[in-house]
C-alpha cells in the first residue's frame, strides 16, 4: 500500500476525533515541550559559562605554584613558592606558546583623587591583555621597556575607575599604592564577574618588575600564564612545561599545577549537564506516559473500527496493509505531538529569554533527537494495537456489530 | 485445468470446532459455476449459506474438498494469498452496504486499489473510479459521503467498489436486505444490466421474488443443495419497474 494514501487515511481517522487527537498527543507534547524547553535552559547556562570561560582566554594554560610541606600539615595549591620570573622566561620558549606573563597578586588599599579604594593589585607582562582576551578601552599597555625600567605605570578595571575617578578621565592621573605614584596609562574593558563570582574589573595592572620590587620584595610569582597557539596545542604544551619545570627545578616531586581552560570549564559545566539530565530524565517519564495513551486510545480506536478493518480485508487488505495502516496512524499522532512539543519548547524558552534574560539555546541535534524519539514512541505503542487489528479475521470483523 | 468455469467446489465442507460439539455448516457441497452465470443461493438461516458464501469469496477456508476459483484451487492458500484472491478476482457487496463512512462516494470506491499488487498509478485509480460510479449511475455523485446518500444509491457505490478491480465474480450478500421494494428492483436492474455485460454474479438472498432476477437458483438445506434449478419464470427488472410506476400512478389518480 502506498504511504501517501496511508497517511491520508491516517490524517482522516485522526480528524474525525480531532479532540479525541488533541488529547492523545498532549503527553507527547508536553514530554517534547519538556524536553525542548529543559535542554534549551541548561545548554543556555552551559554556553553562558563556555563563553565566560573562553573570555579568560581559550587557549590559556596556568601554571600554580606548588604546595607547602611542613611536617604534616599541607598546605593548598600556591602555598610554597616555586615559581620563578626565570621559569616564565623558560617557559617563553617552547614550542607553540605565544604569549606569557608571570602573575604576582596581592590586595593593597590604593589612593587617587582624594578617594582610597581596596583592591587587587596584578603584577603583569605586556601580554597580560592578550593572553586574557582582553582589550584596553582607553590608553595603552605597559611596554616591555616598562618592565625592564620598573615604571611605575598602572592599567585600571572599570569599577575602579567607577570608585577612584567618579568623574573624570583617569588616564594622566596619579594612582599612590602603598604610597608610591603610579601614572595611570590605560583603562581595561569592562569584563564583569568571573564564574566565582569574582569582580574582574576591581583590578590594577602594573609591571611584574614593579609589583615584585617597588610594592612588594618578593622573588617568586604566584603563577604564570601561558597562551597556546590554538586549543590542539595545549596537551603538547602543557607536557612541554610539566617536563620543563621539573627539570628546572630538579625536584623528584612535581612542586607546581599545571591547568588549562578546558578542565575549568569542564568542572563547571558539569553542575549544568547533571541538571540537564535530570530534566530529560523528568521529561522521559512523561514521554513514556505519553505513549501508553497512545497505544490507549489505538486499542480503542481498532475495536471502534472493526468493521471497517473488516471491510478493508475483505476487497483485499493483507495483514501487513492493516499493521502499517495503524502504525502510520500512531506515528502521525506522536509525530504531530512531537513537532507540536518542540514548538511549545522553543517557545518556552523564548519567552524566558526574552522576559528573564537568561541565555537559553535551542540545539538543532536535540530538535531532531526529540522528533525522532516521539516518532519511535509512535512506533512501540502503536505496534500492539496495530499487530491485534491485523490479526482480526476478516468474517468476525465484518460481523462486528 | 478448470479453466472453463469460474467456481469449481469439489464436496466442499466446513466444519466449526466450538467447544465440545463439532459443527457441520457445510456438509458436501459440490457447485459448477460458469462465466457469465448469474446465480441465487437461498436457504433459510441456519442452512449454511453464509458459510459456503465466505469460502466461495475466499474469506474462508474449507475444512474438506477442494474450492478452484477462476482456476486456482484457494482450498490451501495462506491468508495473504486469500487476501490477493479476494482484491483481484472478487467483488463484495453486503447486506449493509459497508462503506467507509466520513468518505466520499470516490474515495470509497477506490479504496480496493490501494490494495492492488501491481500498482495503479493515482490518476488511472481516480478515472476508473469514476468510471465505475458512471457505470451503476452515479456518476455525478461521487463527491458526496454515505450518509447524504439513500440506501439504494449507497448500494449501488458499493456495487461500483465492488466492480472497480475488475472481477472475475460479483459476490452479493442479501444485497436487497436493507432496501425498500422499490429500491431493491432497482438494483436487481443493475445486477442484471451487468451481467448482460459477462459478469458473473453470485447473491445470497433468503426472498424468492428477489431470486426471480437470477438464471439460476441453488437452494441449500442443513449444509446440503436440495435444489439446484434454472430460473424458469425470471423477471425484467425494467418491466418490473415500470409496472411499479404504472400501479403507484393509479394509486394516485384513484
Amino acid at each position: 500500500m502506498r504511504i501517501f494514501a496511508s497517511l491520508r487515511i491516517a490524517g482522516r481517522a485522526l480528524r474525525r476525533n480531532k479532540m479525541r487527537s488533541l488529547l492523545t498527543m498532549l503527553g507527547i507534547i508536553i514530554g517534547v515541550g519538556a524536553v525542548i524547553g529543559s535542554v534549551s535552559l541548561t545548554s543556555g547556562a552551559t554556553k553562558q559559562v563556555e563563553d565566560q570561560v573562553s573570555s579568560l582566554g581559550e587557549s590559556v594554560i596556568t601554571v600554580f605554584s606548588g604546595n607547602f610541606t611542613s611536617g604534616a600539615m599541607r598546605g593548598g595549591w600556591g602555598s610554597a613558592p616555586t615559581l620563578t620570573v626565570e621559569d616564565t622566561k623558560a617557559i617563553a620558549g617552547i614550542k607553540n606558546v605565544v604569549a606569557v606573563s608571570p602573575e604576582v597578586r596581592d590586595r593593597e588599599q590604593v589612593l587617587a583623587n582624594g578617594l582610597n579604594w581596596n583592591t587587587q593589585v596584578m603584577g603583569e607582562s605586556p601580554d597580560y591583555p592578550q593572553i586574557r582576551n582582553w582589550s584596553i578601552a582607553s590608553g595603552t599597555m605597559f611596554s616591555d621597556q616598562d618592565v625592564r625600567s620598573l615604571a611605575k605605570s598602572a592599567v585600571i578595571g572599570k569599577t575602579v575607575v567607577d570608585q577612584l575617578f567618579p568623574n573624570e578621565n583617569p588616564i594622566g592621573q596619579t594612582i599612590r599604592i602603598r604610597n608610591l605614584p603610579f601614572l595611570i596609562i590605560g583603562v581595561l574593558a569592562p569584563k564583569g564577574f568571573n564564574l566565582f563570582g569574582q569582580d574582574q574589573d576591581d583590578v590594577v595592572v602594573v609591571p611584574y618588575t614593579s609589583h615584585m620590587h617597588r610594592i612588594t620584595t618578593r622573588t617568586f610569582v604566584n603563577d604564570i600564564l601561558v597562551e597556546a597557539a590554538n586549543d590542539t596545542a595545549i596537551d603538547s604544551v602543557q607536557n612541554d612545561i610539566t617536563d620543563l619545570l621539573l627539570t628546572r627545578h630538579r625536584s623528584k616531586e612535581q612542586d607546581f599545577t599545571v591547568r588549562n581552560q578546558l578542565e575549568l570549564m569542564q568542572a563547571v559545566t558539569a553542575t549544568s549537564r547533571a541538571m540537564g539530565f535530570l530534566l530529560a530524565g523528568v521529561a522521559a517519564v512523561s514521554l513514556v506516559v505519553g505513549g501508553i495513551g497512545i497505544m490507549n486510545i489505538m486499542l480503542v480506536s481498532v475495536t471502534e473500527r472493526t468493521r471497517e478493518i473488516g471491510i478493508r480485508m475483505a476487497v483485499g487488505a493483507r495483514a501487513a496493509d492493516i499493521l502499517v495502516q495503524f502504525l502510520i496512524e500512531a506515528v502521525t499522532l506522536s509525530a504531530i505531538g512531537g513537532s507540536i512539543g518542540i514548538l511549545g519548547g522553543m517557545t518556552f524558552s523564548w519567552l524566558i529569554a526574552h522576559f528573564r534574560h537568561w541565555p537559553t539555546v535551542t540545539p538543532f541535534g536535540w530538535i531532531v533527537i526529540a522528533f525522532v524519539s516521539s516518532a519511535v514512541i509512535g512506533v512501540i505503542s502503536g505496534f500492539y494495537p496495530a499487530w491485534k487489528a491485523s490479526k482480526l479475521d476478516p468474517i468476525d470483523a465484518l460481523r462486528y456489530e | 485445468m478448470q479453466t472453463n468455469h469460474v467456481i469449481k467446489l469439489e464436496e466442499v465442507h466446513k466444519t466449526y470446532h466450538t467447544g465440545e460439539v463439532d459443527v457441520h455448516a457445510v456438509r458436501g457441497v459440490s457447485l459448477e459455476i460458469g462465466a457469465g452465470e448469474f446465480v441465487a443461493i437461498m436457504g433459510s438461516s441456519g442452512s449454511g449459506k453464509s458459510t459456503l458464501m465466505n469460502m466461495i469469496g475466499a474469506l474462508d477456508r474449507p475444512t474438506g474438498g477442494h474450492y478452484w476459483l477462476d482456476g486456482i484451487d484457494i482450498s490451501t492458500l495462506s491468508r495473504d494469498a486469500l487476501a490477493e484472491i479476494r482484491n483481484e478476482k472478487i467483488g463484495f457487496i453486503f447486506q449493509g452496504f459497508n462503506l467507509l463512512s466520513r468518505t466520499s462516494a470516490h474515495e470509497n470506491v477506490e479504496m480496493p486499489m490501494l490494495y492492488n499488487h501491481q500498482r495503479i498509478a493515482a490518476h488511472e485509480q481516480h478515472e476508473r473510479a469514476a468510471h465505475a460510479l458512471e457505470l451503476v449511475g452515479l456518476g455525478e455523485r461521487a463527491d458526496h459521503h454515505p450518509n447524504q446518500l439513500s440506501g439504494g444509491q449507497q448500494q449501488r457505490v458499493a456495487i461500483a467498489r465492488a466492480l472497480v478491480n475488475r472481477p472475475a465474480l460479483l459476490l452479493a450478500d442479501e444485497p436487497t436486505g436493507n432496501l425498500d421494494s422499490q429500491t431493491s428492483i432497482e438494483i436487481m436492474g443493475v445486477f442484471q444490466k451487468l451481467n448482460d455485460q459477462g459478469i458473473t454474479i453470485i447473491m445470497v438472498t433468503h426472498e424468492l421474488d428477489i431470486a426471480r432476477y437470477t438464471k439460476r437458483m441453488v437452494i441449500l438445506r442443513d449444509g446440503k443443495i436440495v435444489t439446484d434449478e434454472t430460473v424458469a419464470d425470471r423477471l425484467n427488472a425494467e418491466q418490473e419497474l415500470a409496472k411499479l410506476k404504472q400501479a403507484q400512478k393509479a394509486v394516485q389518480l384513484a
